[in-house]
């Protein structure tokens, strides 16, 4: 008897739970679940040479296809070195100029604000900003005597690099802004004991600041690593994935296909390609950083 | 060990002036506690003496040198923190470890000394746990291994034991007076509590709005507080106090208070005289207050608190604040809102120059 009331009730209140989570089930539903299944699906289909003629069913053809072909392989190649360029390096300088910005020094606000400044601009505006500098006829390059034929963003040596490089200058201020919020969460208690105990700034940094900071760190690196696969603005504004494809990640590639070729189905498939890369690489970055990381008590 | 010596320390943060012209000398082995209400500055003196605040003014030395612009890295002593500050990413082993790691001591030679320590603090159970998988009281326990583990000149407590229940704090007490015993050590001690310092100090140095109120034995402290402020602030329940004046003269002085006229001995009435405005605070404390039908003092019972042992009677004298008795559990008990006489034993009398606080020593 009171089994079954029990059951009635919960049922009543799992009915009530569904009501209120409906709104934004419908939502997602409507803007990321069918989307999604549906790009899936569109990967199944050849996009025809000419537009007006049917689409042809391939089942799984073109993704392996697609995901066999060089100008996917290079895609991935391109991508990850750019996040092995941007990541890691965002991460060090915002860290660096977190702990040079933790200190009670006067005007110590202004460097703060300076520092975060790039939060307040967008990929575009710094892109501009880049393309400027870098631009071999008016930049800071010909200004400072340096001639650079081909112009830096038209050079397959440079080109990734010098994108890597607006993206991190461009990142900095989020990179500050959440490494800061990292060292300000580490008791000054502990520091201070860390001090008294005989640490230099070295062992201090390496054993004490680090560990406690490694949440911060970690959260870092996984989130910076998913931007890292998704930009798009910045090589669109300044290389268009050129030059020889050098600068063309994933999303740059599936950019192209979709626009330039109207290859509709190529670029599903690549779109589903570069969501299961990110949640490969998240699901493994949990996994392997977790172990090391250290979450306070 | 050192002996620790401040020497005129000032420390003002923008236009407070956190400690005041602060002179206190930590004789070795001494463990000297700093006591005083919150926002005193005896836990700014504390991190001045540790490195992590620079003085404004003066000089503080530890042993023979001279450490105002030393690291607290190189000053060669120990804390213990309010709240441990234990690092919560190293096992209790690692946290004891640390300082010696931090001074390069060979790991061979760290491991029995990591032992050691968490011998003497009972924690030889707990090495492989992190700071979070242990209690409060261990976790203080792990604080104070770290700072023996080495033998630093002096050891710095700034609030130990205020965040730990009140049965283990009396218990750790102990311990920790035992421990200063055995280590032999300077210890400097910052607490807010009286009843610690009282029992913990080899002498009290009782601080009050940054500056030094008086130092000494804490019976001597007790027995002749230096003003009104140390003899409100030492001894649980505080000393009354009522405002009285002088009059007469020789062996007819008598001291006017709002429940009566209290004969005093000439000396007193000498010392009362001297009052920079004539007004005198009375001071007795509750043990030297008795309940006396011939006494000379009127009063109103207000609450009773029976603490098993003893008990305090709650009085209003006139319109003073309320003086508290204290009586054995087997003296006769007073009813609620009776009226009755009381007595103050003659040398449990103290007198404070109403105007300045500062204590009048009875004449010869």
């Amino acid at each position: 008897m009171t089994a079954t009331r029990f059951w009635n009730r919960r049922r009543r209140e799992a009915g009530l739970g569904y009501l209120m989570l409906a709104p934004s089930l419908l939502v997602f539903s409507v803007f990321v679940f069918y989307p999604f299944l549906r790009n899936f699906y569109l990967g199944f289909f050849r996009t025809p040479p000419f537009p007006g003629l049917p689409q042809r069913y391939v089942g799984f053809d073109q993704y392996r296809e697609v995901l066999t072909s060089s100008y996917f392989t290079n895609s991935m190649r391109v991508t990850v070195l750019f996040a092995l360029l941007t990541v890691p390096t965002g991460i060090i300088l915002g860290l660096l100029l977190a702990m040079l910005a933790n200190q009670q020094l006067r005007g110590i606000g202004w460097y703060r604000t300076i520092f975060s400044s790039t939060v307040a601009t967008s990929v575009a505006v710094a892109s501009v900003i880049f393309g400027t500098l870098l631009n071999p006829q008016v930049g800071l390059l010909p200004w400072l005597g340096i001639s650079t034929t081909p112009s830096i963003l038209e050079n397959p040596k440079y080109a990734l690099l010098a994108v890597a490089v607006t993206t991190i200058w461009q990142n900095l201020g989020l990179s500050f802004i959440v490494m800061s919020s990292g060292l300000q969460a580490i008791p000054d208690e502990i520091i201070e004991a860390s001090e008294v105990d005989g640490a230099g700034s070295g062992l201090r940094f390496f054993r004490v600041t680090l560990p406690l900071l490694s949440p911060t760190v970690f959260f870092a690196v996984v989130v910076g690593s998913i931007v890292a696969f998704q930009s798009f603005g910045q090589i669109d504004l300044l290389t268009q994935g050129g030059p020889l494809q050098k600068t063309n990640v994933l999303t740059y590639a599936i950019y192209t296909a979709l626009r330039g070729e109207q290859n509709e189905g190529k670029a599903a498939v690549l779109s589903v390609a570069l969501f299961l890369v990110t949640l490969v690489l998240t699901i493994a970055q949990m996994r392997i950083l977790e172990r090391r990381v250290h979450y306070g008590d | 060990m050192a002996r620790v010596v401040l020497d005129h320390v000032t420390k003002r943060f923008g236009d407070v002036t956190a400690v005041d012209d602060l002179s206190l000398e930590v004789e070795d082995r001494e463990f000297l506690v700093l006591l005083g209400p919150s926002g005193c500055g005896k836990s700014t003196a504390l991190r001045m003496i540790a490195g992590l605040e620079s003085l404004t003014e003066g000089r503080i030395a530890i042993g023979d040198r001279v450490v105002n612009d030393v690291e607290p890295k190189d000053r060669d002593i120990a804390m213990v923190f309010q709240s441990y500050a234990l690092y919560p990413h190293m096992s209790v082993a690692r946290n004891i470890e640390f300082p010696l790691r931090s001074r390069k001591v060979p790991e061979p030679e760290r491991g029995p000394l990591v032992q050691e320590a968490a011998r003497a603090l009972g924690l030889t159970d707990l090495l492989d746990r992190k700071p979070a998988q242990v209690s409060g009281g261990q976790r203080q326990r792990v604080a104070l291994a770290r700072a023996i583990v080495r033998r630093p000149a002096a050891f710095l407590m700034d609030e130990p034991l205020s965040n730990l229940d009140a049965k283990l704090r009396v218990q750790t007490r102990a311990e920790l007076i035992e421990l200063q015993r055995r280590l032999d050590a300077t210890v400097i001690y910052v607490t807010h509590d009286q009843v610690e310092a009282m029992t913990m100090g080899h002498r009290i140095a009782i601080m009050n709005d940054g500056v030094l109120q008086q130092v000494g034995p804490p019976q001597s402290v007790y027995e002749r507080p230096a003003n009104l402020f140390v003899a409100r602030f030492i001894g649980a329940p505080p000393m009354n106090t009522i405002q009285g004046r002088v009059l007469g003269e020789g062996d007819d002085t008598v001291l006017a208070t709002p429940g009566g006229r209290i004969p005093v001995p000439a000396g007193l009435g000498a010392a009362a005289r001297t009052a920079s405005t004539g007004e005198v605070v009375v001071g007795v404390r509750p043990e030297h207050l008795e309940v006396d039908p011939d006494g000379p003092l009127e009063a109103q019972v207000a609450v009773i608190e029976s603490l098993g042992h003893e008990r305090h009677v709650v009085c209003r004298i006139g319109d003073e604040p309320l003086v508290i008795v204290r009586q054995a559990a087997d003296e006769p008990r007073p009813a609620e809102g009776s009226a009755l006489r009381l007595r103050a034993a003659v040398d449990g009398i103290h007198l404070f120059d109403a105007a300045t606080g500062a204590r009048l020593e009875a004449q010869a």
